[in-house]
């Protein structure tokens, strides 16, 4: 895609969500598209470090709940009032902060450790949220929707269009990425990892810059969940359906293209609210990690790789 | 809240625990530590037997370390199965390091969501005789619930460490792991070998899980806290040395269980992905691996 095109469509979808705002009063839809989006930004974070170099994330639940704690605890320390925009900035630098430090501890060894590594951080915070009483400890904590909404009709049309306006530019900063000279020194990590070292390429440096743009952005989308379902407790905000999610939608999508993870998204996102509404939310869980194994097994470039396939072929 | 006999009970408790810890832990040495093969749903399979040990008590109230023994084989032949999958899909294209752990993570996750559709969140648990018993030596206690386990645990380690420095096919796979292309001139198949031991680690789960439940109750995400503890194990005992990974699991179930006793519980948990990030981070070759 272009960079005209390109603008022009995050325009137009952003013009299209302010229209939905307008028109569709019922709530269900708002809620449904931000459960979607959600998905989508934590798909394009992984897809930073996952597809882009290489390095798989088993703790994206845990960057996304250290999000959501993080607006707690600003919450409790000076009150709702707190805007949300500073919220969101908090928790994409505190987020930040851990995938650099944790980078930092395990980048240097081979992909495996790190990817433990994530499992085992997810794992430590969940205890450390469990046992501190200030955010609510094992017991949960309550939020407060605050009254004020802007123009939007209700909090959950503002909060969607929050939501919203962080997909696109998470899905613009993946894509700048993918296009720039960064990108392509991580594509070169991905690909051989040692010939990019020798080829001169900054490994570690370009990997720590990369998990510190995932920690982040997952760390956005994990910010504004709690004014979106007003009860966290420990379990619910480090659910590993979460981590999945985050693996199985780029994986179905395709890595190696920023496109990939939004696709994915989509249809994973749109899939799992159709599966949980017309079905069962357990059967809906299943047929996510169903989907994954059978995307790696069968199309491990997933739908962006199937369709290149076919375009070439078609080109023949 | 410090006392002698408290701080015994642990120790003691703790040395129990450890041993468990090392049956749990033995598949993955093999198949990570070995075959280089990260299989994160190692627990997941863990708990499967504890389920098949479960189902196969309440009908027919066998023993569950029979039970464990008499799946085994089937066990066997699943990740036979399973390895074919993973050879076939990843190992043979080169993918393995993104999309076979993905693979695996996948895995777990059906296995995990399956076990909860068919038998709910609920805890189960196994009958037998010895469970509830205790023998006392002085002022430590030691629960059969525990002891036996143990026991079973130390055999099977012992086992499997004769097993793969004594026998040919075991030194096969202490071969494929080292030196792939050497072991294909001596005329091994590395891929079958590779296939019978994926296929040996799974089948330890069946009596991993069914030494789990006499331990306690199982849920099917009880698989996910073993995640920690195993690869804490395997990576600080140094990578697929058996007697390593033993004496990782004796220091592992010590240290929870006096965090247990003298913290509260509910910091256990964080205990074994403790251990594993401090190890990471400063000694990733473990307490005996070879640099």
């Amino acid at each position: 895609m272009k960079g005209a095109a390109f603008w022009i469509s995050i325009v137009a979808v952003l013009v299209a969500g302010l229209v939905l705002t307008r028109v569709v009063s019922n709530e269900y839809y708002f809620n449904a598209l931000y459960v979607i989006l959600q998905g989508a930004i934590m798909a394009v974070a992984w897809n930073v470090l996952g597809g882009f170099t290489g390095y798989v994330n088993f703790g994206s639940a845990g960057f996304f709940a250290i999000g959501a704690y993080t607006s707690i605890a600003l919450g409790k320390a000076f009150g709702q009032s707190l805007p949300l925009p500073v919220m969101i900035a908090t928790a994409a630098v505190v987020c930040g902060l851990i995938g650099l430090s944790l980078g930092y501890l395990t980048l240097r060894l081979k992909g495996v450790y790190f990817s433990i590594a994530t499992l085992a951080m997810a794992i430590v915070f969940e205890t450390l949220m469990n046992n501190w009483s200030y955010v609510g400890g094992a017991r949960g904590a309550y939020i407060l929707t605050p009254d004020s909404h802007l123009w939007f009709n209700s909090y959950i049309e503002m909060l969607f269009m929050v939501m919203l306006l962080l997909t696109l530019g998470s899905v613009a900063i993946s894509r700048a990425l993918n296009a720039s000279r960064l990108g392509r020194g991580l594509a070169s990590i991905r690909d051989d990892e040692v010939a990019a070292e020798c080829a001169g390429v900054p490994t570690l440096r370009l990997k720590l810059i990369s998990a510190t743009i995932m920690g982040a952005m997952m760390g956005v989308a994990g910010a504004p969940y709690p004014y979106f379902v007003t009860f966290v407790d420990p379990a619910s905000a480090f659910s590993l359906f979460v981590a999945v999610n985050a693996i199985a939608m780029p994986m179905i999508g395709g890595t190696a293209h920023w496109i990939g993870p939004v696709i994915g998204a989509l249809l994973v996102g749109t899939a799992q609210q159709v599966i949980t509404v017309t079905v069962s939310s357990e059967l809906n869980v299943l047929v996510v990690g169903v989907m994954l194994v059978l995307f790696i097994t069968l199309a491990p470039q997933g739908i962006v790789g199937l369709a290149q396939k076919y375009l070439a072929r078609r080109r023949r | 809240m410090w006392s002698v006999d408290l701080f015994a009970n642990a120790i003691v408790a703790g040395l129990l625990l450890g041993g468990f810890y090392a049956a749990v832990s033995i598949g993955l040495a093999i198949t990570f530590g070995q075959l280089d093969i990260v299989n994160i749903a190692h627990p997941a399979f863990v708990v499967v037997g504890s389920y098949t040990a479960y189902i196969i008590n309440r009908h027919f109230g066998l023993d569950p370390v029979l039970i464990g023994v008499l799946f085994a084989p089937v066990f066997f032949l699943v990740g036979a199965a399973i390895y074919r999958v993973y050879y076939v899909s990843f190992e043979r294209t080169g993918q393995e390091s993104l999309s076979g752990l993905a693979f695996f993570f996948g895995l777990m996750f059906i296995i995990e969501v399956l076990l909860i559709m068919a038998y709910g969140v609920d805890y189960r648990l196994v009958t037998a005789g010895y469970i509830g018993q205790t023998i006392n030596i002085g002022f430590v206690g030691i629960p059969f619930r525990m002891l036996v386990p143990f026991s079973v645990a130390a055999a099977l380690t012992v086992g499997i460490y004769l097993y793969l420095s004594r026998t040919f096919t075991g030194r096969a796979i202490l071969a494929v792991a080292q030196d792939r292309l050497a072991l294909q001139l001596m005329g091994a198949d590395p891929v079958r070998i590779k296939q019978f031991a994926f296929g040996l680690a799974i089948a330890t789960t069946a009596i991993a899980g069914s030494l789990l439940i006499i331990i306690g109750p199982v849920e099917p995400s009880l698989g996910r806290q073993y995640i920690g503890r195993v690869f804490a194990i395997v990576v600080l005992g140094g990578m697929g040395s058996i007697p390593g990974m033993a004496i990782a699991a004796l220091i592992l179930g010590v240290v929870e269980t006096m965090v247990g006793t003298f913290m509260g519980p509910s910091w256990s948990p964080a205990v074994s992905f403790s251990v594993l990030l401090l190890t990471l981070a400063l000694r990733p070759s473990g307490l005996f691996g070879r640099k």
